[in-house]
């Protein structure tokens, strides 16, 4: 089961040819990703790492009868991608592309609206189904499959509590990196939800960082429909107001998106989050300890 | 990107906004030839700075003649401004901007921000102006109206009038400042702005809407198609370390503490703050080598924290995931050798080859002290530094 991708999911890559794209091109390919095509605009009629590539996505879907995609355009063109994206009704797009306009952002939602496609992202690490299917940038071997689902604005953050779960004997059905931008596709609250419907899915992990309200919300939700337990973890606690801290979400500003309004949110949502990203690991033991959980949690 | 007030006037009048006549000036001289060409009675001689809240530090003066325009331009250039947005050490002053004075009825607030509940560009407006709006959206949320704006028809006229009304802007002005509005959101988009705020926004004895202020936040990520705004940039408003790591792809922001950190991932290496001040340590700085850190970002970013004299130790946190740990390793030895290291440095390493970068390390003959974890580097290092 797990979220969103499986083993059968079909991936076209969009930007095929540029150099990050290959080298994840094939860290995918090992994984067991089934990458069935790529796009490059001109490109069309080659092969790469025994992949076909096409001039659209919407040639790649119909030859390949993809379903999702993932974009490594470069930023300026990445706004672009996704709606192409979009337009060939892809089930799911994830864009990996960090440092995209926000105001090409708003029109992609825009675009975006009533229309099929999820798009995860962009400036994510990606979604893995762990032993299934890797589709993004992060370290496959951190992973094993289990039933702790992991949501996440941070990328390197993700990698180390993942980590931390794996060494612990904990695995994971789904990692979903839904970026560090202000104005992305999916937001804690949609992946909450199919956590929450996932049967293979028993606890979650939900990491957030300053910056906005979306933190706040997701512990709304999960008071009033969550059944699963979860276990967060809050970074930039100690971030002074008004400094952008590399995300380009990550800012408190207007005495909004404080790590501390957002603990207390989540904590009066049943939410147990760890002091340190160090121990967010054993917050979630202790937490499965309690549910009568952790035997049913612990794969290895 | 910030801009000073001055040009974010000027981006407004190329647009075909209101704004009073002003020029800027570097000099008393200047401040004077300025005032002399503007002609009127009253002049503003107002510090240019990138912080709020000049006028309450001092930073804005009325002059009814030249010499007290000479007057005001020596006392304040050169100046340092303590604002509640300069922080305790405050701003030197090193520019003017020289503007006619205007016969004020009353002030209004205007603003545009991406409202990110939303996903949308969102007109905030208030009467109650030149006030710090955060303090009025504490006490008096009422008295502040949104529009949320479609990108695709972009601000309406009706949304601009209902915005104007809402602020009680007299009726007979009601068009005037609804052309403001379309005017400010117009600049808004086409410049890729994050953030512009009118506080305030007066209406004067001639029936005049204008912008008495103009403070202007540009989106980083967008700043590649506008050459004209990157023109803008005023290196003197910004630390010279955040300008050296900006060269090489660096995310650096000073901070006050003494213990130096290099991170890869921004979440992570705010995490790793958020770890060192939980066992009682400071961190220098925040910063991020990104994903796809080389040897010689690496030893850029030892460059920049070693060039910050109150950093008493450095901690390297780096989860490896795609990037090899060995490389990362090198990078650090390489740096240390380079730099002629003086302070403890604590090594965390995780990931692809941990085994190989960790005895890469340990045989380097460097002074680097391994850590197993997040947690144990942030202990020892705070630890070290005392």
């Amino acid at each position: 089961m797990a979220i969103y991708i499986n083993k059968d999911t079909k991936v076209i890559v969009q930007g095929i040819t540029g150099s990050t794209a290959l080298f994840h091109t094939k860290q995918m390919l090992e994984y067991g990703t089934k990458i069935v095509g790529g796009v490059t605009p001109g490109k069309g009629g080659t092969e790469v790492e025994g992949v076909p590539v096409f001039n659209t996505v919407e040639e790649a879907v119909k030859a390949t009868g993809a379903n999702v995609s993932v974009i490594y355009v470069p930023a300026p063109f990445a706004a672009d991608a996704i709606l192409e994206a979009v337009d060939a009704e892809l089930d799911m797009t994830i864009c990996i592309t960090e440092h995209i306009p926000v105001i090409d952002m708003i029109k992609v939602k825009r675009y975006m609206e009533g229309k099929k496609t999820r798009l995860v992202g962009p400036n994510c690490p990606g979604v893995i189904t762990a032993d299934e299917c890797k589709i993004g940038i992060m370290p496959g071997y951190i992973h094993t499959k289990g039933h702790v689902g992991v949501v996440s604005r941070s990328g390197t953050l993700t990698y180390e509590a993942t980590h931390q779960l794996s060494q612990a004997g904990i695995g994971q059905t789904t990692a979903v990196g839904i970026g560090g931008d202000p104005v992305n596709g999916t937001n804690f609250i949609d992946v909450l939800k199919e956590f929450n419907e996932d049967p293979e899915t028993y606890a979650v992990v939900m990491i957030g960082e300053i910056g906005g309200t979306a933190e706040e919300e997701a512990a709304e939700w999960v008071k009033a429909n969550m059944t699963k337990p979860v276990v967060g973890f809050i970074g930039g606690q100690t971030a002074p107001p008004g400094k952008r801290m590399g995300h380009a979400g990550a800012i408190i500003s207007g005495g909004k998106g404080t790590a501390a309004e957002k603990i207390k949110a989540m904590n009066a949502a049943g939410i147990e989050v760890a002091d340190t990203p160090s121990v967010i690991g054993e917050t979630l033991i202790k937490v499965l300890k309690e549910k009568g959980l952790y035997e049913q949690c612990k794969t290895h | 990107m910030n801009i000073h007030e001055y040009q974010g006037k000027q981006l407004l009048r190329d647009y075909g906004v209101a704004v009073s006549n002003g020029r800027v000036a570097f000099s008393p001289d200047e401040a004077v030839k300025a005032a002399k060409e503007l002609g009127t009675d009253v002049i503003v001689v107002k510090a240019q700075i990138h912080a709020g809240g000049r006028g309450k530090a001092g930073g804005v003066k009325i002059a009814k003649n030249l010499d007290e325009v000479r007057a005001y331009a020596k006392e304040l250039l050169g100046k340092t401004l303590v604002t509640h947005q300069t922080g305790p050490e405050g701003k030197e002053v090193k520019r003017l901007l020289i503007e006619e004075g205007s016969d004020i009825k009353k002030e209004y607030y205007i603003g545009l921000v991406v409202d990110r509940a939303t996903d949308r560009v969102t007109l905030m407006g208030s009467e109650e102006g030149g006030m710090d709006i955060e303090e009025v959206a504490e006490q008096t949320p009422e008295k502040i109206f949104k529009e949320i704006i479609d990108p695709i028809v972009g601000l309406t006229g009706f949304q601009a009038r209902r915005m104007a009304f809402n602020m009680n802007i007299p009726t007979k002005l009601v068009n005037k400042a609804a052309k403001f509005m379309l005017g400010l959101y117009q600049v808004f988009v086409e410049k890729d702005a994050s953030i512009v705020e009118i506080n305030p926004l007066v209406v004067t004895g001639d029936d005049d809407v204008l912008a008495l202020d103009a403070k202007f936040n540009f989106d980083e990520n967008a700043l590649y198609r506008h050459k004209d705004i990157v023109e803008l940039r005023d290196f003197d408003e910004e630390d010279p370390k955040e300008i050296e790591a900006s060269k090489y792809d660096l995310s650096y922001i000073s901070l006050d503490g003494n213990i130096g950190c290099m991170v890869n991932g921004a979440g992570l290496a705010m995490a790793t703050m958020d770890t060192i001040n939980y066992y009682g340590g400071t961190p220098a700085n925040f910063l991020d080598v990104g994903g796809g850190a080389t040897a010689e970002k690496v030893t850029e970013a030892f460059k920049i924290i070693l060039s910050d004299e109150a950093v008493k130790g450095i901690f390297v946190n780096i989860f490896g995931g795609i990037m090899k740990c060995d490389v990362i390793a090198e990078g650090v030895i390489a740096a240390a050798k380079e730099v002629g290291l003086q302070v403890p440095l604590v090594v965390r390493l995780e990931g692809t080859n941990v085994d190989k970068g960790k005895a890469l390390l340990n045989e380097s003959g460097l002074n680097i002290i391994a850590a197993d974890t997040m947690a144990d580097g942030a202990q020892k290092i705070v630890e070290l530094v005392g």
